[in-house]
């Protein structure tokens, strides 16, 4: 009995942000600040369209060693060996200055909303509430600007290959390894944007809501 | 038997450290506020209201001194219990209204709900009625923008009811207001203390407010100056505009 009393008290005492009411609010900051979602939003664009070109590059070279004219296939597998070792670090510089570029518009956000997040916390909004909705937003966009990225990126590589290769191109056409890395490609972008948004959501939960409010912009 | 205290301060004082040098803003404040009681906290610039209200609304930590809310001692609460206090307990009401700007007044009005955990429904039912009572009826989806002071700040007081909260705690809440918007603001506050029975503590200078107050609490520098009811009241209030005036 004494184990009912303190489930019934704890089930009165919830407090929650449904995700679904989370994810509107979220996707209306983004809306409303849309200037400066724009500028977060393109730093992934970039990042992962140059990913996305490296990685569709690798697709088509790899399917025409292995689908394509005999003399083609040795001079190329020289070039690839030679690329990727470079590749990895261009990669993940390109990656490196996507968080970044992400924590530098979060933090900016953090500080231009502070009074919105005190407030937040006086309508008895949990410290995690307020690092979700920042979480989200940045998944959100992370998410749109990946699939943008990956869709520049991999067309821009397309016409490359079709200008040098010209028909060949359509006959090693590597469709399933591209989806592949574009799924690739999107998940990675998802996870920088919010490794970007971790630390400054965390500093916008954690000020005391006095403080928030009282910090003006 | 005693009257049931539901905000008792004992001791409380903060002290802010700019650099090195600590600045003593609040420097022992002792009060009692009865169940459903209108207060007003009257004093200069600078005297430490906002501070006070921080304190007691659970905002802020006192550097020393205790706050009692019903009773129990906030101090004790942890992040979450403290943010049910918040949610449930206590409504707020700023000087620049503070609403959600991506939210319609609807949706604003909602929010302590939702996080409350009531089903959306029954959340923008309430809410809906809420904004009719502080006649804002024609205008649930609006933006903050889109509204006047004067109705972003009915909004912010329909928000504060939205849980039935015990207190309302109210920081010049017609400081951005002109006089007669400030007026219907005093008095609007004033029905839902009496009608719904919350505690309404408000810290200002508007001299208007003092007609509605049960006590008015007068500090200065940090301290306690005097406190006043309000049949004491009725022959200062004179001498106090005199003052002003002059
Ligand atoms: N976070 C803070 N850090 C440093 N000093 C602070 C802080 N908050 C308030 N103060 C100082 O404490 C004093 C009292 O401030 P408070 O805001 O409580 O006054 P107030 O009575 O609300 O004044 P007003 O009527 O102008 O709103 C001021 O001197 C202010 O500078
Ligand atoms: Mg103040």
């Amino acid at each position: 009995m004494a184990v009912d009393v303190s489930k019934k008290k704890k089930i009165e005492k919830q407090l929650v942000l449904p995700l679904s009411h989370a994810f509107n609010m979220s996707l209306r900051s983004i809306k409303i600040r849309f200037g400066r979602s724009i500028i977060v939003t393109s730093s992934i664009v970039l990042g992962i369209a140059f990913l996305m070109s490296i990685l569709s590059s690798n697709a088509f070279i790899t399917s025409i060693i292995q689908k394509g004219p005999e003399s083609l296939k040795i001079a190329l597998q020289q070039n690839l060996d030679e690329i990727r070792t470079r590749q990895l670090w261009l990669i993940s510089l390109s990656l490196l200055v996507c968080v970044v570029g992400i924590i530098n518009a979060m933090l900016m956000a953090v500080t231009e909303r502070s009074r919105e997040i005190g407030t937040m916390k006086c309508l008895g909004a949990l410290d995690k509430f307020i690092v979700e909705l920042f979480l989200l937003e940045s998944s959100i966009q992370g998410f749109a600007g990946s699939i943008i990225g990956v869709f520049v990126g991999t067309i821009a590589t397309f016409l490359t290959y079709l200008l040098r290769y010209k028909g060949l191109i359509w006959s090693i056409f590597p469709g399933e390894l591209l989806i592949r890395y574009s799924v690739l490609s999107i998940l990675l972008g998802i996870i920088i944007s919010v490794i970007g948004a971790i630390y400054p959501a965390y500093v916008s939960a954690k000020m005391e809501p006095a403080e928030a409010i009282r910090r003006e912009v | 038997m005693p009257k049931d205290a539901i905000v008792r301060t004992i001791g409380l004082k903060k002290t802010f450290l700019l650099g090195k040098i600590p600045l003593h803003v609040l420097k022992g404040i002792d009060i009692e506020i009865y169940r459903g009681e209108y207060i007003s906290i009257m004093g200069p610039s600078g005297s430490g209201k906002t501070t006070l209200f921080n304190m007691i609304g659970g905002l802020d930590k006192p550097t020393e001194g205790k706050v009692y809310i019903d009773e129990v001692d906030i101090a004790q609460l942890d992040a979450y219990e403290l943010a049910w206090l918040r949610c449930r307990k206590i409504g707020y009401i700023f000087q620049t209204f503070n609403l959600i700007p991506v939210m319609t007044a609807l949706e604003n009005v909602m929010l302590p709900m939702i996080f409350g955990g009531m089903e959306h429904d029954e959340a923008m039912n309430k809410a809906r009625e809420l904004l009719e009572t502080v006649g804002l009826g024609e205008r649930l989806h609006h933006k903050p923008f889109e509204l006047s002071g004067g109705q972003q700040q009915r909004v912010a007081i329909a928000r504060a009811l939205a849980n039935d909260p015990a207190i309302i705690l109210a920081d010049e809440p017609t400081g951005n207001l002109d006089l007669k918007t400030g007026k219907e603001i005093i008095h609007l506050l004033k029905e839902m203390n009496k009608n719904k029975e919350v505690s309404i503590i408000t810290a200002t200078h508007d001299l208007k407010m003092l007609d509605v107050s049960d006590r008015v609490i007068w500090i200065r520098d940090g301290m306690i100056e005097r406190i006043e009811d309000r049949e004491n009241l009725q022959i200062r209030v004179g001498e106090v505009e005199g003052e002003e005036a002059g």
